[in-house]
C-alpha cells in the first residue's frame, strides 16, 4: 500500500513537472511581478482608458504586477530602422504581414510558446491562422486586420466612383490624397494594372512608377494622418485610406462615402510577435494572452475600429460593429491580395522608384506615359538623368542671389579704396 | 600659468567630453556611411547617386535663401522698434517673441495647415465678407511661410540682443554730426549691430534648407526638400548609405555658404 501510494506520489510529481515545463505554473507568473515588459505597437492601436474606455496596459500592470513601458510607431519601416538600428530593446511589437515575413527571414523575431497562450486556440478560428507571411504560425497571434478602400466626400464628387482610377480624375485635381508611402502608393497604382504587389519584374515596377507619375497631374497630396484632417473638413473630394479609419472620420463628417475598389485592395494583418533577445519573453507571452482575453480584445477593438481576428468579437451581438459590412465584409467578396516581404533590390527599386514619383514635375516633364509606350524602353524623361527646367530655375535664381551679393561687397571693395586714396 | 590652464581645462571638460560624443562621433558616423555599402566596403557610389537629387537640393537652397531674406526684413525693424522701448516693455515685447516656442513645433505646423486649407479659417473668413478664397496650402508659398514663421525668432533675438546693447553715444555723435535719422540707421546701427544679424541669418538658413516636417504638410509632399530626402532613407527606405552621404554634402554645402558670408560681413565691418 505505501509502494502503491509512493508510486502514485511519484506519478504525481512526475505530471506536476511535465505540467510545469509546457505551461507557466502561478509560481512563475507571481516571479514576474516588479519586471518591466516593453511594449512597441502603432500610435492609436490600443484602448487607453480615454472617454471609460478599459485602459489594457493599466489593466495587466494590475493584474500581473508587471510594469508596461509603452511606445508607438507610425509606419512599419520607421520600427524597422528603429530596432534594425539597435539602439532599443523592446519584447512585443504589432507590426504588419509583410514586415513580420522580412523579421522572421532576417531572424528577428522569436518562436512563441503557444502552451503560455491558451487564448489562441479558443478564440483565433481558423482562417486567420497560418498566413502565408507565417505559414507555420510560429511567430504570430493576429490583432487587426483590415482593407484599403476609396473614401469619398460625397459633397463634392458625383455620382458613386467604383474605380481607383478616380484618383486619376483631372476633375478633382488638387482635391485628392494619395498614401505617403512607397509601398500602398506602388499597391493602388499596381491593383489599376492588375498587377501582383510582390512582382520582383523590374518592368513591372517600373509601369507602376509611370502610372504615379501620370497622377501628378491632378496634383495628388501626399498624406499621412493628415487625412483625417483633410478628408473630415471636406478639404479633400477623394482619399485611400483604411476602412477602420474611415469610421472615424465618418463620425466627424457624414458627408463621407467609402467604396472598395473593384479592381480589388490590399488586404493587412498587423499581428503580434515577440522579438528575438527579449528579455521578459513569458510576460510577452502572458501579455499576448492578455490581449486576446475577450474583454480586453473588444475594448481594443471598440476603441481602434478596425475588424478583429477575435471570434470572441465579431461574434459578440453586443461590439458596436456587429455585422458590419465594411469591416467584416462577407469571405471573397471583393478581390484582395497582401503584401509580401520583396527582395533587398526590389525593396531598392521601389525606394528609387519612389523619390522619383516624389520629384516629378508634371508641367515639364511633358507625358512620358505615352514616350514609353512608343518606344518600349523606361523612364524617358528620366529625372535621375540631369538638372530638371525646374532645378535649373532654381539655379538661376541662386546665381543671380549671389551675383547681387558680390556685387555690393565689390562695390564696397571700391568704394573703400577710393576713399582710402582720398 | 599652467595651473590656470588646467583649471580652464577642467572647467571647459564637460563640453569637451559632450561635443565629442554628441557632435564628433555623430560626424565619424555620418562620413563612415557616407563613403561605405551596405556591406562596410568603400564606395563612391552613393555620392555619384546625389546628381539625381539636384534639383532637390538646389530647391531647398533657394527655399532657404528666400525665408532668409523674409526674415530678415522682418526681424530687423522689429528688432530695432524693441530695442527703443523702455526696459519693462522690451521683456515683455521679447516675451511674446519667444511665446509661440513654448509650444511644439510639429503642432504649430498642423495648425497652419487648417489655417491655409482651402476650407480653412482664412478662405471661410474671406468667403464671408464676400472676397473670393485663395488657394494657399500645397504651395510652395505656404512652405516658405512656414519656415518664415517658424524661424523668425531665431532671426529677431540675436538682433535684438546686440541692439539693446548698442552705444547710443554713437548715434548721438552720428545725429550732432548731422546725420538725419536714414543716415545714422545706414551709417551706424546696421554696422553696428552686423554681429547679430551674422548670426541670425544663420541660424534661419541652415535649420530652413534642412527642414523635413514643414514642407511634408504645408506642401502636400507634391515636392521633396532636401530634409525629406534623408528622411525617407533613414524611416523608410533603411539605406543609411544614401542618407548619409546626402547629408554630408548638405553639410559642406551650409559650411561654404557660412565661410561665403563671414567674409562678406567681415568685410561689412571693416567698412564702417
Amino acid at each position: 500500500m505505501k509502494k502503491i501510494l509512493a508510486a502514485f506520489t511519484a506519478l504525481l510529481i512526475v505530471a506536476f513537472s511535465v505540467f510545469c515545463a509546457n505551461a507557466a505554473s502561478s509560481d512563475d507568473i507571481e516571479a514576474l511581478s516588479g519586471t518591466t515588459l516593453y511594449v512597441y505597437n502603432w500610435g492609436e492601436y490600443i484602448s487607453d482608458g480615454a472617454d471609460g474606455t478599459l485602459d489594457v496596459n493599466k489593466a495587466f500592470e494590475e493584474k500581473y504586477g508587471i510594469d508596461v513601458v509603452y511606445d508607438t510607431f507610425d509606419n512599419n519601416e520607421a520600427m524597422y530602422s528603429k530596432i534594425k538600428s539597435g539602439g532599443v530593446s523592446y519584447d512585443i511589437v504589432i507590426p504588419s504581414e509583410y514586415m513580420i515575413q522580412r523579421m522572421i527571414v532576417e531572424g528577428m523575431l522569436e518562436k512563441l510558446d503557444y502552451s503560455n497562450i491558451p487564448n489562441f486556440d479558443k478564440y483565433i478560428p481558423e482562417k486567420y491562422r497560418n498566413p502565408s507571411y507565417d505559414p507555420k504560425n510560429e511567430y504570430s497571434v493576429p490583432y487587426t486586420v483590415g482593407m484599403v478602400g476609396l473614401i469619398y466626400n460625397s459633397a463634392i464628387v458625383d455620382g458613386t466612383p467604383d474605380s481607383w482610377s478616380a484618383l486619376w480624375d483631372k476633375q478633382y485635381k488638387g482635391q485628392i490624397l494619395m498614401f505617403n508611402n512607397p509601398r500602398d502608393a506602388f499597391g493602388i497604382a499596381q491593383n489599376l494594372l492588375g498587377m501582383d504587389y510582390n512582382t520582383e519584374s523590374v518592368m513591372s515596377w517600373k509601369l507602376a512608377a509611370e502610372l504615379l507619375k501620370e497622377q501628378k497631374q491632378v496634383a495628388p497630396v501626399y498624406v499621412n494622418d493628415e487625412i483625417f484632417l483633410k478628408m473630415e473638413s471636406g478639404e479633400a473630394a477623394l482619399g485611400a485610406y483604411y476602412a477602420g479609419d474611415f469610421l472615424t472620420m465618418k463620425d466627424n463628417n457624414p458627408d463621407l462615402e467609402f467604396v472598395y475598389p473593384k479592381e480589388g485592395t490590399n488586404y493587412f494583418v498587423d499581428a503580434i510577435c515577440v522579438l528575438k533577445g527579449s528579455k521578459n519573453k513569458l510576460a510577452a507571452e502572458l501579455y499576448i494572452n492578455f490581449l486576446l482575453e475577450p474583454d480586453v480584445a473588444l475594448a481594443n477593438a471598440e476603441y481602434i475600429c478596425y475588424a478583429s481576428p477575435h471570434s470572441g468579437v465579431y461574434t459578440n451581438p453586443d461590439y458596436s460593429f456587429y455585422g458590419n459590412e465594411i469591416l467584416y465584409p462577407e469571405d471573397g467578396k471583393f478581390k484582395t491580395q497582401s503584401y509580401l516581404n520583396l527582395s533587398p533590390d526590389t525593396l531598392e527599386l521601389m525606394s528609387s522608384l519612389w523619390d522619383d514619383v516624389k520629384n516629378y514635375n508634371v508641367d515639364e516633364g511633358g507625358s512620358n506615359y505615352d514616350f514609353f509606350f512608343a518606344d518600349g524602353s523606361l523612364g524617358g524623361a528620366d529625372a535621375s538623368a540631369a538638372l530638371t527646367p525646374e532645378g535649373s530655375r532654381y539655379l538661376v535664381y541662386i546665381i543671380i542671389f549671389a551675383v547681387i551679393c558680390f556685387s555690393y561687397v565689390a562695390f564696397r571693395y571700391i568704394r573703400k579704396k577710393i576713399r582710402e586714396k582720398a | 600659468m599652467s595651473s590656470r590652464s588646467l583649471k580652464a581645462k577642467l572647467v571647459a571638460s564637460p563640453y569637451i567630453v559632450w561635443s565629442a560624443i554628441f557632435i564628433i562621433a555623430p560626424l565619424i558616423f555620418v562620413a563612415y556611411y557616407a563613403f561605405t555599402d551596405s556591406s562596410g566596403a568603400f564606395t563612391l557610389e552613393n555620392i555619384f547617386e546625389l546628381s539625381k537629387y539636384t534639383t532637390t537640393f538646389l530647391r531647398s537652397v533657394w527655399f532657404g535663401i528666400v525665408a532668409t531674406i523674409i526674415c530678415l526684413i522682418i526681424a530687423f525693424p522689429l528688432a530695432y522698434f524693441i530695442s527703443q522701448k523702455t526696459e519693462k516693455v522690451q521683456r515683455t515685447l521679447v516675451l511674446l517673441v519667444m511665446l509661440p516656442m513654448w509650444m511644439s513645433f510639429l503642432i504649430r505646423t498642423y495648425s497652419w495647415m487648417a489655417l491655409l486649407q482651402d476650407t480653412g479659417i482664412i478662405n471661410s473668413f474671406l468667403m464671408k465678407i464676400g472676397i473670393d478664397p485663395v488657394h494657399m496650402i500645397n504651395t510652395e508659398g505656404a512652405v516658405i511661410l512656414g519656415m518664415v514663421y517658424n524661424f523668425l525668432p531665431f532671426m529677431i533675438t540675436p538682433i535684438y540682443s546686440v541692439m539693446a546693447k548698442l552705444d547710443h553715444s554713437m548715434i548721438e555723435a552720428c545725429q550732432d554730426l548731422g546725420g538725419n535719422r536714414l543716415t545714422c540707421v545706414r551709417r551706424c546701427i546696421i554696422p553696428m549691430s552686423m554681429p547679430g544679424v551674422v548670426s541670425g541669418i544663420t541660424m534661419v538658413f541652415v535649420p530652413s534648407v534642412s527642414t523635413f516636417y514643414i514642407s511634408q504638410k504645408l506642401g502636400g509632399g507634391s515636392f521633396d526638400l532636401i530634409g525629406d530626402v534623408i528622411e525617407r532613407q533613414f524611416q523608410q527606405s533603411y539605406n543609411y548609405n544614401l542618407g548619409a552621404s546626402i547629408s554630408f554634402v548638405l553639410m559642406i554645402l551650409i559650411l561654404i555658404c557660412m565661410a561665403v558670408m563671414n567674409r562678406f560681413t567681415g568685410d561689412e565691418e571693416m567698412a564702417i
